[in-house]
């Protein structure tokens, strides 16, 4: 399934390795801190209801 | 649209609410053409006749740098607007660009690397091109940094801004390096609205549509990371409120 990249192999794939682990890393780091923003304040403004 | 129903985005809960409905559409859309034009290049395009497979680097080097310094172009304005309108969401929307485009550059120069080695005999040269480059990259991590150091979001957004403004000059350097100073290893540009400019077709139309799914792609991530700076601030702001009142 692979193309034929010939001598070249090594540099073509590590590009795209490389490529799409930072892209993964990144969208993964984003996800992540959204998700954990999200819910640190829905805890902070639940708190507010709970006091008022 | 006029610029008035623009500044309505300025609005924290306005923005939220918009990019609620759009987001889900921006990311499929950026997933799917960021597959399609990578498959594409990837198993469906020949080698070139003098650079062999390594073209197939071209539909990952071109668009993250492309991304790169329009990522900073992009700080720039939202710097501009935080600068004069004061509007905490444009200067939210440059702090959540800042890791977007420092990635980009960090794939430009490493797939750059990657291609130099077997096209040039060389990983890295200080040619006017990698040098302005590496020179952004460095600044996307000091204006990361700078963000970070401050406490009180205003001031951060004040220095932050300044510091957009001058790293503005090597965005614009990496871009045109090659046309101001005709030295270096480093081709001119692949992209032209010249067609003769252009790279031959059969990896034109790849390369294309791999530019909409990155441009898509740093779409939906500083939409997403807006968001969450958006909420992190508010809760920021509450957290300060809590201890204020404590």
């Amino acid at each position: 399934m692979i193309p034929d990249l010939g001598k070249y192999a090594v540099p073509v794939l590590a590009s795209y390795g490389v490529s799409l682990l930072l892209i993964a890393g990144l969208v993964w780091a984003s996800l992540r801190r959204s998700a954990r923003v999200r819910r640190a304040l829905d805890e902070v403004e639940g708190r507010r209801k709970t006091d008022v | 649209m006029n610029l008035n129903t623009l500044w309505a985005y300025a609005n924290p809960k306005k923005f939220i609410e918009t990019t609620d409905r759009v987001l889900p559409a921006v990311a499929w859309l950026a997933a799917l053409l960021l597959v399609a034009g990578l498959v594409w290049g990837f198993f469906f395009t020949p080698d070139d006749f003098r650079q062999g497979s390594t073209v197939k680097i071209i539909y990952l080097h071109v668009p993250s740098a492309l991304m790169a310094i329009n990522a900073w172009l992009m700080m720039l304005v939202t710097s501009l607007v935080w600068i004069v309108r004061r509007h905490h969401v444009s200067a939210l929307a440059a702090r959540a660009a800042a890791p977007v485009g420092m990635v980009m550059t960090l794939i430009a120069l490493a797939t750059g690397a990657l291609w130099g080695q077997p096209m040039w005999g060389t990983w890295w040269a200080w040619d006017p091109r990698l040098t302005s480059f590496l020179i952004l990259f460095l600044f996307y991590l000091g204006y990361i940094a700078l963000w970070e150091a401050i406490e009180n979001d205003d001031t951060a957004a004040d220095l932050t801004s300044i510091l957009c403004l001058v790293g503005s000059v090597f965005a614009l350097l990496s871009r045109y390096a090659v046309n101001f100073w005709n030295q270096g290893l480093h081709q001119g540009a692949s992209l032209s609205l010249d067609k003769k400019e252009n790279v031959a077709d059969v990896f034109w139309h790849p390369l294309l549509v791999s530019i909409a799914g990155f441009v898509l792609l740093f779409v939906a991530l500083v939409l997403m990371r807006t968001r969450t700076e958006i909420r992190a601030r508010r809760m920021r702001a509450l957290l300060a409120r809590e201890r204020m009142q404590a």
